[in-house]
């Protein structure tokens, strides 16, 4: 009985109740370093995010403004027609001699004596070369024009431009300088007198491609891109609807759906210039398209999407539960009509979610354009996706490997359009899957 | 009757035949819908099918096959001195008179009786209208190009009757078929269930292009380069290819290409892993939802970016502070400001593609890590685990298959990335070590054979495709085997 | 002395375990998720040495109360808890108590067995490891089989301690978990259902090592199973809807319970 007693008690015996030493102190200096660590890291990824979209917006703000300079122009008859052979010879107004006419208002609006060749020439600078087919287009347009006198506002050169804007350090030397000295002091005494002022910068969304930064402009660019973009969403959604149904409602489980399965991951992770050299070899090469056409352009692109809307479209098929389709086949409904009818209705959110994302992938892609020759210097705008065109992404890539300052803008300019676009795509994609988002 | 034309007249047989074959439905259904197997609808589609896809399907292959057909039957009335100079003269000749076709729709009759007859000088004629000619065309090369005119219209004719005849048959013998019992949206669904495999094969096809078409052209550049002094060699020196000076041989050493290529993306994942893998634990683990919400799609951001806007970010930001900063670090050391590191250099290329990465490891990562079961973590913090011990020492050990397949999936895009490298990382190929210095990779070195006027078949061109799929093969491999790491991780917790 | 049943000894030992000291006491515990209110006023004592069964329909808040107990509620963002709960006169929220240190004395077990992806040897001396318990090879192969043998496991995997934890069968991947748990030298030992996913068999096992434990752990179980309650635990507490219903000596909750509710349960009207 002892004995059991003392079992008994032994076992009420508290556990040693000394504060073990488990060195809370170094490991909780541990967890603060490891917390830092991550806060650092998040910190790291958005100060570049902050620092490329600041890099982006303070270079590129001002390309959307345009400095003008507004001048008396008179079309006089003397220079635009001489021998007044309008009326037969229609062309001659294609050839006059427009650039003269700028000349003339120039000096009378800075008052410059015409003699003066080098001073001349410094002011003509100012204006971009863009005035004679700005005024040709004014004359082409209404001839009735000639003879009379018209404020117009014709673009500034690109340094001049610049200069406005405060770009260009002055405190270089004048021989070192885009800009002279004498240009400043015409600048300012137009810019007194009103005739120098800064415009919403519309050439930026109409023009094409010019060498001349100041009638350079991604309106063409865009519309190829365009192009591109409709391509892509004939092709890539219905095909990458089509075969993501087979492949999840009625490809059987074996090697072969195996092997797809496995090749449509790959061909999501395939780098986008190996697409660009399928284009050139089997689209151009092979099949005879032309080359810089958006057709091509838009090919290429539907085959680079195609997985990226084919994996979303797999997924949003699987979320919809089994029960709806058993609901369905139960009531006599074909396979297909469950599917077309039920299934792929309630996921449609998902699915064009996945599509307005890769669209937006497709519209920032850049490399597999270059090799299908969409590094055009195109100036018209294309009037089917079979003529020479590019697109917006290449137009940026073209214009960041030209030096002046002036392109510097317009490149971060075109990339704030581009962004812009992204994200209300971005935005829209998200918007579709809040709003219409199932959650089963 | 030009394609398209062709292609509206079957839409359009095709929309008659559906509603005839809706109408001839409802019909023999004697006015009770429910006596038909099918819908009416679907006779009308049923029918539809017959008409238009046998037509398109003949079009399509017509199209395709008859320019080879014609062209064989002109080479074959080529005459005899030219076919016997070889190859290269025939397809020039070949070439010759396909463009004087071209050119002799635009004349006039007067004209074309001129030239026929040799009156005109055959190259200033066409030139007047803006087809220029290559040589003084000939006048056998007038017959030919006649004749090729001819045979091109009587294709396209028998092609369009064909068609047509086509459409209105497969129309009429569907029509023919169907009565209540007949079961037209079975048929109708096979041809769909057609449809979407042939869908999902594209993705197989697209493939098949990408091995098929660059290994071809591959195949054509190791006729002129030898594939060891491809693969092996050291120097790249691609020489340019002007047209007909077939002597100049260039050098074409992949492996200076190879270690830029690996190199960048070296020092991008140096960059990219911790940065990357660090925010991905702090979301996963530490960050309240506010936070995580907030932080999570920022950075996210960072992945939507296109890439161009990366390369333009080195161009006009990264590289010019490096170069200045080290500039300024050598004068402080040395007193003497001259710049160590270059504006285009690895480094530079290395960090803005480190920084495009972070998104991609951290958002691949985070996936992973959330998939340990949540059971682990209260294991080891039951036990009294701090959360950095428990990350630590049971999180990651667990996530550690998954994350290795998501930094390989990483990998393999940074090694082919195209813009940023373009832009940030120069155009020397050689081989060293300093990250310093400018190096080129494969991917740059593609674009720039490929871009401006080109030679197709010259080997400066061709090498592209070389390198193509070489930057195919590592990729692949690459995103094979991280694939199946993370498909077996995922399994392990599924 | 060798005529004492044991099951002499046992009723000794419970006698005298319903006077035994608390070790945990919880006042007016509150527990929030969300606006949502999970627990009202919870009053419960836990004695030392004791093996407390929490029992009640699903959704009633016993495996919350549990979790309180170990603070692990605190890894659940939006959960609130408020009142006191004291751990040897120590308020264990109060905020200069430490959680890590808290746990070292408050080990838990969780209702699906989780051992680590590691070795059988390595998920033991885990704890051990991170609380700095053992420094030498020599202490942690002592704590691995001291561990191991009163999780009653040690006969069965001596010969595998290298071999992965998440091998062994279920049962034997609780054991290791609890060896896990008792490998770190807690006070108090938290089982959160800890047979549920096991078949009868290996209970029984882990129910006679329960047993065992309690003579040098105080033990908290919650459990669905009355039966299971009625065997391994002296004091039961039956929680309904958030509420503890009551809380009495395990003999008398099941042959006389004190409140309807608790009969009704028992008797199995609802649950």
């Amino acid at each position: 009985m002892t004995d059991m007693t003392s079992s008994v008690q032994s076992a009420y015996v508290r556990p040693a109740q000394a504060r073990r030493d488990i060195g809370i102190k170094r490991r909780y200096a541990a967890e603060r370093r490891f917390r830092a660590y991550g806060v650092a890291a998040i910190l790291t990824g958005l100060f570049f995010l902050f620092l490329l979209l600041w890099t982006v917006v303070s270079n590129g703000y001002t390309a959307f403004q345009q400095t003008a300079i507004t001048l008396p122009i008179e079309f006089s008859e003397k220079i635009i027609d001489p021998k007044n052979e309008r009326a037969d010879n229609p062309a001659k107004l294609m050839t006059a001699n427009y650039p003269l006419l700028v000349r003339d208002a120039l000096v009378k609006a800075l008052a410059i004596d015409p003699s003066n060749r080098a001073l001349v020439k410094q002011a003509t600078d100012m204006v971009s070369a863009s005035a004679r087919t700005q005024l040709r287009d004014i004359v082409i347009a209404n001839p009735a024009v000639i003879g009379t006198t018209v404020d117009v506002a014709l673009l500034a050169e690109g340094n001049i431009d610049s200069a406005n804007k405060g770009q260009i350090d002055l405190k270089v030397a004048e021989a070192n300088r885009k800009v002279k000295d004498q240009q400043l002091a015409w600048m300012k005494t137009l810019t007194e007198t009103g005739a120098m002022a800064k415009q919403f910068n519309t050439g930026l969304f109409t023009y094409g491609a010019s060498s001349r930064p100041e009638a350079a402009g991604i309106g063409v660019a865009a519309l190829g891109s365009l192009y591109m973009m409709l391509i892509v969403l004939a092709l890539a959604l219905p095909i990458g609807v089509c075969a993501s149904i087979y492949l999840e409602e009625f490809a059987p489980k074996n090697r072969l759906t195996d092997l797809i399965e496995v090749n449509i991951n790959n061909l999501a992770a395939v780098p986008s210039i190996v697409y660009g050299l399928l284009g050139l070899s089997v689209f151009i090469n092979f099949a005879g398209m032309p080359r810089s056409a958006a057709l091509v352009g838009g090919l290429v692109l539907t085959l680079m999407t195609l997985p990226t809307i084919i994996i979303a479209t797999r997924a949003a098929l699987k979320a919809v539960p089994p029960s709806i389709r058993s609901a369905a086949l139960g009531l006599g409904a074909s396979k297909m009509q469950t599917i077309f009818h039920h299934v792929l209705p309630l996921a449609m959110p998902g699915v064009l979610t996945g599509t307005i994302i890769g669209l937006a992938h497709a519209l920032g892609e850049t490399a597999p354009l270059l090799l299908i020759g969409m590094v055009a210097f195109v100036v018209d705008f294309p009037g089917s996706p079979m003529e020479p065109s590019t697109a917006l992404p290449v137009q940026i890539y073209m214009w960041a490997n030209e030096a002046e300052r002036a392109f510097v803008e317009r490149t971060s300019g075109a990339i704030m359009v581009l962004l812009i676009f992204l994200v209300v795509m971005n935005l829209g994609a998200i918007l579709l899957r809040r709003r219409f988002e199932r959650r089963w | 009757m030009s394609t398209s034309i062709i292609l509206l007249i079957i839409l359009i047989v095709g929309l008659a035949a559906y509603f005839s074959g809706r109408a001839r439905a409802m019909a023999s259904s004697n006015g009770k819908l429910s006596a038909l197997h099918s819908l009416p609808g679907y006779h009308g589609v049923y029918v539809a099918i017959w008409s238009v896809l046998p037509a398109a399907v003949v079009l399509a292959v017509w199209l395709i096959a008859s320019p080879f057909f014609v062209e064989s039957a002109l080479r074959a009335s080529l005459p005899q001195e030219v076919t016997s100079q070889g190859a290269a003269t025939t397809e020039l000749t070949l070439g010759q008179v396909m463009s004087v076709a071209n050119g002799l729709k635009l004349l006039n009759t007067d004209e074309l009786a001129a030239v026929t007859n040799g009156s005109v000088n055959l190259r200033d004629a066409l030139g007047a209208k803006g087809v220029p000619l290559a040589g003084d065309g000939e006048l056998y090369m007038v017959k030919a190009a006649q004749d090729y005119n001819t045979m091109k219209e009587n294709s396209r004719w028998a092609m369009s009757a064909v068609v047509l005849v086509i459409a209105i048959a497969g129309a009429v013998f569907a029509l023919r078929g169907i009565s209540a019992p007949f079961r037209a949206r079975n048929r109708v669904e096979r041809v769909m269930l057609g449809a979407l495999l042939v869908a999902s094969s594209i993705a197989i096809l697209t493939t098949v292009g990408i091995i098929g078409s660059m290994l071809s052209e591959a195949l054509r550049f190791f006729n002129s380069v030898s594939p060891s002094t491809f693969f092996f060699g050291t120097v790249w020196d691609p020489r340019f290819s002007a047209a007909g000076s077939g002597g100049t041989e260039g050098q074409f050493g992949l492996l200076p290409l190879l270690a830029g290529t690996l190199y960048i993306a070296f020092v991008a994942m140096l960059f990219a892993v911790p940065v990357g893998l660090f925010a991905a634990i702090y979301m996963s683990e530490y960050a309240k939802p506010v936070v995580r919400g907030i932080a999570k799609p920022l950075l996210e951001i960072l992945a939507g970016i296109p890439t161009i806007v990366y390369g333009f970010f080195a161009l006009i930001t990264v590289g010019p502070f490096l170069r200045d900063i080290s500039a300024q670090l050598n004068g402080l050391v040395t007193g003497n400001y001259v710049n160590f590191i270059q504006a285009q250099s690895v480094l530079t290329a290395g960090i803005v593609m480190g920084i495009m990465l972070i998104p991609f490891v951290s958002s691949l990562s985070d996936d992973i890590i959330t998939q340990v079961p949540r059971s682990l973590r209260d294991g080891s913090l039951g036990l009294g685990a701090t959360r950095s011990e428990t990350i630590k020492k049971v999180v990651l050990p667990a996530a550690l298959p998954g994350i290795v397949g998501a930094l390989l999936l990483t990998a393999s895009r940074a090694v082919g990335e195209t813009m940023i490298v373009v832009l940030a990382a120069g155009v020397a190929a050689r081989m060293q070590l300093n990250p310093f210095e400018a190096m080129t990779t494969v991917t740059v070195k593609i674009v720039n054979q490929l871009t401006g006027d080109l030679e197709f078949n010259s080997p400066q061109t061709l090498v592209a495709f070389a390198l193509g799929i070489t930057l195919f093969a590592i990729t692949l491999c690459l995103n094979i085997y991280a694939l199946y790491i993370v498909r077996k991780y995922r399994e392990q917790y599924e | 002395m060798n005529m004492m049943s044991e099951a002499a000894v046992e009723k000794a030992l419970d006698q005298k375990m319903n006077t035994a000291p608390y070790k945990m006491t919880g006042k007016d515990v509150s527990v929030y998720y969300g606006e949502k209110r999970a627990l009202f006023d919870v009053n419960l004592n836990v004695r030392e040495n004791t093996v407390t069964a929490l029992i009640g329909p699903s959704g009633c808040g016993k495996s919350t109360f549990l979790r309180c107990l170990n603070r692990m509620n605190d890894t659940i963002d939006s959960c609130r808890v408020t009142g006191k709960i004291v751990l040897d006169e120590g308020d264990i929220y109060d905020p200069s108590i430490d959680v890590v240190e808290l746990r070292a004395r408050v080990g838990m077990v969780f209702q699906k067995p989780n051992p680590f992806p590691k070795s059988i040897y390595e998920n033991v001396t885990y704890g051990p490891k991170i609380h700095g318990l053992a420094r030498t090879k020599a202490e942690f192969d002592q704590i691995v089989e001291h561990s191991l043998q009163k999780a009653g496991l040690w006969n069965e995997v001596k010969d595998r301690l290298h071999e992965s934890g998440t091998g062994l069968s279920g049962g034997q991947q609780q054991r290791l978990c609890i060896a896990r748990a008792v490998a770190v030298s807690p006070e108090v030992i938290l089982m959160d259902e800890p047979c549920s996913a096991l078949d009868p068999i290996a209970t029984a096992k882990v129910e006679e090592l329960i047993h065992e434990l309690r003579a040098n752990y105080t033990i908290v179980i919650v459990t669905h199973s009355m039966q299971q309650a009625a065997r391994v635990s002296q004091r039961t507490a039956m929680f309904h809807l958030g509420n503890l219903v009551e809380e009495n000596d395990t003999d008398k909750m099941f042959t006389n319970p004190d409140d309807q509710r608790t009969q009704d349960y028992i008797m199995g009207r609802f649950g």
